[in-house]
């Protein structure tokens, strides 16, 4: 009837949550990228003139943490995935009356603070911990060896703050799997291992797209475990950018550096979703994706 | 077979739920640590805490009685109850126009509200920081405020949306039939049944706003949250009161989510009441039958 008026309706309900998330995700985008091209000092203030020289200074002074983020976050996400995939299969299908309480433990660091998670792993492994007298009985660390200010360290904290963006994706895939195709698979007679590589895992391909990025984006971006639980040569992008921001207030230095960080995410986001050939993380469907 | 062989195939056998149990154990370890932590007897000065010195409940008594902890964790109760209430609302309209309705530009929508999600923390922070910066806004709890409310949309849409997708529009129709107007409709049967999945999401934006502190660092100014404070004091020795109130946050975060669930469940019981979730009869049963 009133078919102007009707056609509205959704813009007046998105109009408020549209109009926050440009205000204030989209133009601060916009001004980092404005930011990254100015120069001067704290001093003398800074000055727009497209200096793009930034980009590359910014890298080129820092490549050793980027690289340190894409091996820590890189091998923060295998190593999830790995834990990830057994515990989601395990919870899926063989929990019976656990499920409920497993998929509690699952998530429930998300009920304690972040911060005093990472803290309370700082004093696991810290040098006078039992945890790192049994490794060094073992052997597994040398006599003297600590594990705190290692780069273990900081892997091993990125993988436990990280891991239920990996297992909840993974189980809510596998929970929907349909197990005859694998009993198909079986009855045509493969192996319990082909049948695993060649149906269950195809199909469980969207969980782990979705837990991969999951995992790998906010791992790549972290600094509070290389900052609690690494020492000086574990630094990652994240805390570069944090010191330049807040500490050394080289605002230029710090927003070209952000906005590259931003880059290449989506660039690997990108190439990642093309070379998995998914779109659940970008699509309608990404309610599965979400914690 | 040897008892080394048996062992050996029992172990294979089992080797899936070992695993998962050593995997769960990983994920409980520092919250275990953090609440037996807190009844350790330690002294104000050491850095790192543990039940060596004995078992106390002296920090359980005295969780209120640091003020600086108190001023941050009330800062951080008011941020979140704040930010929690607008970007429910914002959400949960969201989620409702990319469910029911059909329009130009929604997939551009989509991406909106899914970006924000991909983007680091650091991201975020540092760009909310530059615009601040560019207008010399002073930095305080109305930044954190726009910060937390910015981060949490995204969240509270994907939530509500889940929920909304579930739902048996045919009770509306039936309302509406009934000779309820738009309105009534909405807040009799839409909002009730609506009400679970709005309730999660507005406990899941709570909890992303108490326990934010990448985000914050950044656009906090000298405002100090609960986070924040933890961070400020963590080089020099946490007051073991920071573990009792993380113990007690946790326990109240389980004790809301196991209400919502339980919650759920009935909202889904009452909702089940649909002619087509009714096993289909074989045969119709005859006229004279059906009035008994």
């Amino acid at each position: 009837m009133t078919s102007l008026r009707q056609r509205l309706v959704p813009y007046w309900l998105l109009g408020p949550g549209l109009l926050w998330l440009v205000v204030f995700f989209v133009v601060p985008m916009y001004f980092m990228g404005e930011l990254a091209l100015r120069s001067g000092s704290l001093t003398t203030g800074f000055t727009f003139d497209w200096a793009w020289s930034n980009f590359p200074d910014s890298l080129s002074g820092h490549s050793e943490q980027v690289v340190r983020s894409f091996v820590y976050a890189g091998t923060a996400t295998v190593l999830s995935l790995l834990i990830a995939y057994p515990l989601a299969y395990a919870i899926a299908f063989r929990a019976g009356r656990f499920k409920p309480l497993l998929l509690f433990a699952v998530i429930a660091p998300f009920f304690t603070t972040y911060l005093i998670r990472t803290i309370a792993w700082k004093t696991i492994l810290s040098d006078d911990s039992p945890l790192v007298s049994v490794l060094q009985t073992l052997a597994l660390i040398p006599e003297d060896g600590r594990v705190l200010a290692t780069s273990g360290a900081v892997i091993a904290g990125l993988t436990y703050n990280f891991l239920p963006f990996m297992i909840l994706p993974l189980y809510a895939n596998l929970e929907r799997l349909d197990l005859r195709l694998v009993e198909a698979a079986k009855d045509l007679y493969s192996s319990s291992r082909q049948a695993f590589l060649r149906v269950t895992l195809p199909l469980t391909m969207p969980g782990i797209v979705a837990g991969v990025l999951l995992t790998f984006i906010p791992a790549f971006g972290d600094y509070v475990n290389a900052q609690l639980l690494g020492g000086t040569g574990q630094a990652m992008v994240g805390n570069v950018i944090q010191s330049l921001y807040l500490n050394q207030r080289d605002y230029p230095e710090a927003a070209a550096l952000s906005f590259l960080m931003m880059a290449l995410i989506l660039a690997v986001v990108v190439v990642y979703i093309r070379f998995a050939g998914t779109g659940a993380f970008m699509g309608d469907e990404d309610e599965e994706t979400s914690r | 077979m040897s008892v080394a062989a048996r062992s050996w195939a029992s172990l294979r056998r089992n080797a899936l739920p070992i695993y998962a149990g050593f995997a769960v154990a990983y994920m409980l370890i520092p919250i275990v640590v953090i609440a037996v932590f807190s009844f350790g007897d330690t002294p104000k000065d050491k850095l790192t805490f543990g039940l060596d010195d004995g078992f106390t409940l002296e920090y359980w008594r005295t969780i209120f009685s640091n003020t600086q902890l108190n001023e941050a964790f009330t800062t951080s109760l008011r941020l979140a109850a704040l930010s929690t209430v607008i970007s429910t609302a914002i959400g949960t309209l969201m989620a409702i126009a990319l469910v029911r309705h059909k329009f130009v530009g929604r997939r551009a929508a989509n991406l909106l509200i899914v970006i924000p999600m991909a983007t680091p923390e650091v991201v975020i922070g540092a760009a909310l920081l530059s615009m601040f910066i560019y207008y010399t806004f002073a930095l305080g709890f109305t930044t954190l405020l726009i910060a937390h409310v910015m981060f949490s949309i995204s969240f509270v849409v994907v939530v509500v949306r889940s929920r909304l997708i579930g739902f048996d529009r045919h009770l509306e129709e039936a309302a509406a039939d009934l000779g309820a107007t738009p309105l009534a409709t909405f807040r009799t049967v839409t909002l009730p049944l609506l009400a679970p999945g709005v309730v999660a999401a507005a406990l899941l934006a709570f909890a992303l706003s108490i326990d934010d502190f990448v985000i914050s660092n950044f656009n906090s100014g000298t405002t100090v949250t609960f986070p924040l404070y933890v961070y400020g004091v963590s080089l020099r020795g946490i007051p073991v009161q920071v573990n009792a109130l993380a113990t007690l946050l946790f326990v109240v975060a389980v004790i809301c989510v196991a209400l919502v669930l339980w919650q759920q469940r009935r909202a889904e019981r009452l909702a089940a009441v649909r002619p087509e979730r009714e096993p289909a009869a074989p045969i119709p049963a005859p006229p004279a039958q059906a009035t008994t």
